[in-house]
């Protein structure tokens, strides 16, 4: 992702614009930060009916050929081989140090084949990372807009549209024919409620979000509102929350190491640093991501300095605002092990005025994915 | 009846004999987004022009106020304390922010009457 480029527009630019969306440069595209609602009035739309987020920035990637999830398992620490067709796993593009690369999802379409959807900001490092590793072909899914549909509602709008997809449980994927609009339609997001994300050819984008717009309880939604809702989710940002000199134990995204490919597992290891990584799973780490709540109603924002009764620096706030949700401030960061326990009282410092934060469980808001019946 | 002048930083100035009240722009609002929280400055500060006077907090990010005279801070609105989301509802009004007691001469060149504002809006600053 070159800095200096023009940034690039998604297919559904104009419809951002005709919405009255305020435009910014994000990872090398013009997206949309919030249209007119605003980001308090969007966030809450989506907690409580439908929103639509274009997210056709991310990545869209494809690895095909016969030893796709072995392959793809020496740079991922989850176990692929395991997913039957059309479920879909969280994942981490680990280094050599240990440290991660990039956060991802990946589907699997069938036998030999893999879907990923990686951030933005690091696609094109993704793919440089994938095609020095593996041998098989990886296809970049250029063509093809992200829309997300995310809410409380947003079930209920898409099985209107395709009653099949009324069952489509969380972390589940599914080729989808919606009026005509061949689509891919997964149950994921980054909001913390039910969602889909619809993966979808470019010519066919505007055509489906005119689709879902058409419902009065689906209104687009920005990157801003994308943010505050993925922060109360408890979500990661990556750049932001975690890179490459963070580790999944420092990053508290342990869980996502499957079984198997931990230590005494039946693939053991066999990924991208799994020696550091594997023995901070059992030793423990220094230096871990928590969960702040904010007393007062100033925002605590990415940045900030964490210090403990002794003045002492001990941490960094990594992301903070305030959540419409809660109408308070939250924030997320990292602390010693030892000053992580839920209930910890600690002191962030906003322009050089000490605010009372408070070590919280995540995520703040109770998600709503569905399981299934 | 005060007379109304505008800041290139989007403020609203009222002035009133030696007092001037000091607001933020429906263009400043709108730019800011979601107002969730406004640091006041002290009753009796002594602000010198280009100080920070006043943080405003949007659900996007910090804003500063800068001082745009000089002057003793006389009143704050309190009212922004528990409703922030005044600064968006009714920032030329009920949303003022403080009161200066003005301690120099004021120079109103620096500023622009309501007609110099608008053009300026439209121009695109």
């Amino acid at each position: 992702m070159s800095d200096n480029s023009e940034p690039r527009q998604t297919q559904l630019y104009q419809h951002h614009v005709s919405a009255g969306a305020k435009m910014v440069p994000f990872a090398g595209y013009l997206m949309p930060l919030q249209y007119s609602g605003g980001i308090m009035q969007e966030h809450l739309h989506t907690r409580a009916k439908v929103g639509l987020f274009d997210v056709s920035h991310m990545g869209q990637l494809v690895i095909r050929g016969p030893s796709a999830a072995t392959a793809l398992e020496s740079l991922v620490p989850v176990d692929l081989e395991k997913l039957s067709k059309d479920q879909m796993t969280y994942a981490l593009f680990t280094s050599e140090a240990g440290g991660i690369l990039d956060d991802l999802i990946i589907t699997r379409w069938d036998e030999e084949t893999f879907f990923l959807v990686v951030n933005a900001a690091r696609k094109a490092q993704d793919l440089v990372h994938l095609q020095q590793h593996l041998s098989c072909q990886v296809e970049v899914l250029d063509e093809r807009s992200l829309i997300a549909v995310q809410g409380k509602g947003a079930r209920e709008l898409l099985s209107n549209l395709l009653p099949t997809l009324a069952s489509l449980s969380f972390m589940n994927g599914s080729s989808a024919d919606i009026g005509g609009i061949p689509c891919y339609v997964s149950c994921s997001g980054y909001t913390g409620e039910d969602g889909f994300e619809i993966s979808v050819a470019n010519s066919d984008a505007e055509e489906l979000a005119d689709k879902l717009l058409s419902y009065d309880c689906c209104q687009w939604v920005g990157l801003g509102a994308r943010d505050s809702l993925r922060l109360e989710a408890g979500l990661c940002l990556y750049g932001h929350d975690m890179d490459d000199k963070t580790t999944p134990m420092e990053a508290n995204i342990g869980w996502s190491i499957s079984q198997s490919r931990r230590l005494n597992g039946a693939k053991a290891g066999g990924f991208l640093g799994h020696e550091p990584i594997l023995s901070q799973l059992s030793d423990g780490v220094g230096r871990i991501r928590v969960g702040f709540t904010i007393d007062g109603r100033a925002p605590v924002r990415e940045g900030a300095d964490i210090v403990d009764e002794s003045g002492q620096v001990v941490g960094q706030i990594t992301s903070g605002g305030f959540s419409p949700s809660l109408q308070q401030p939250i924030a997320m960061g990292y602390v010693p092990r030892e000053l992580s326990m839920v209930g910890t009282v600690l002191t962030a410092m906003v322009r050089g005025k000490p605010k009372v934060i408070t070590v919280s469980t995540m995520p703040f808001v109770r998600p709503n994915y569905y399981r299934g019946k | 009846m005060q007379t109304i002048f505008y800041t290139r930083d989007h403020e609203w100035l009222g002035f009133l004999g030696s007092e001037v009240t000091i607001g933020i722009t429906q263009y400043a609002q709108e730019q800011l987004g979601d107002v969730v929280f406004v640091e006041l400055p002290e009753l009796g500060d002594q602000l010198q022009q280009g100080d920070e006077a006043v943080v405003i907090e949007s659900v996007k990010a910090a804003g500063e106020i800068m001082a745009p005279l000089s002057g003793t801070v006389v009143a704050v609105n309190e009212s922004l304390i528990d409703a922030p989301e005044l600064l968006n509802s009714d920032p030329q009004a009920e949303g003022w922010i403080l009161k200066l007691a003005l301690t120099t001469d004021v120079d109103m060149s620096n500023f622009m009457d309501q007609s110099q504002y608008q053009e300026y809006i439209q121009s695109g600053e």
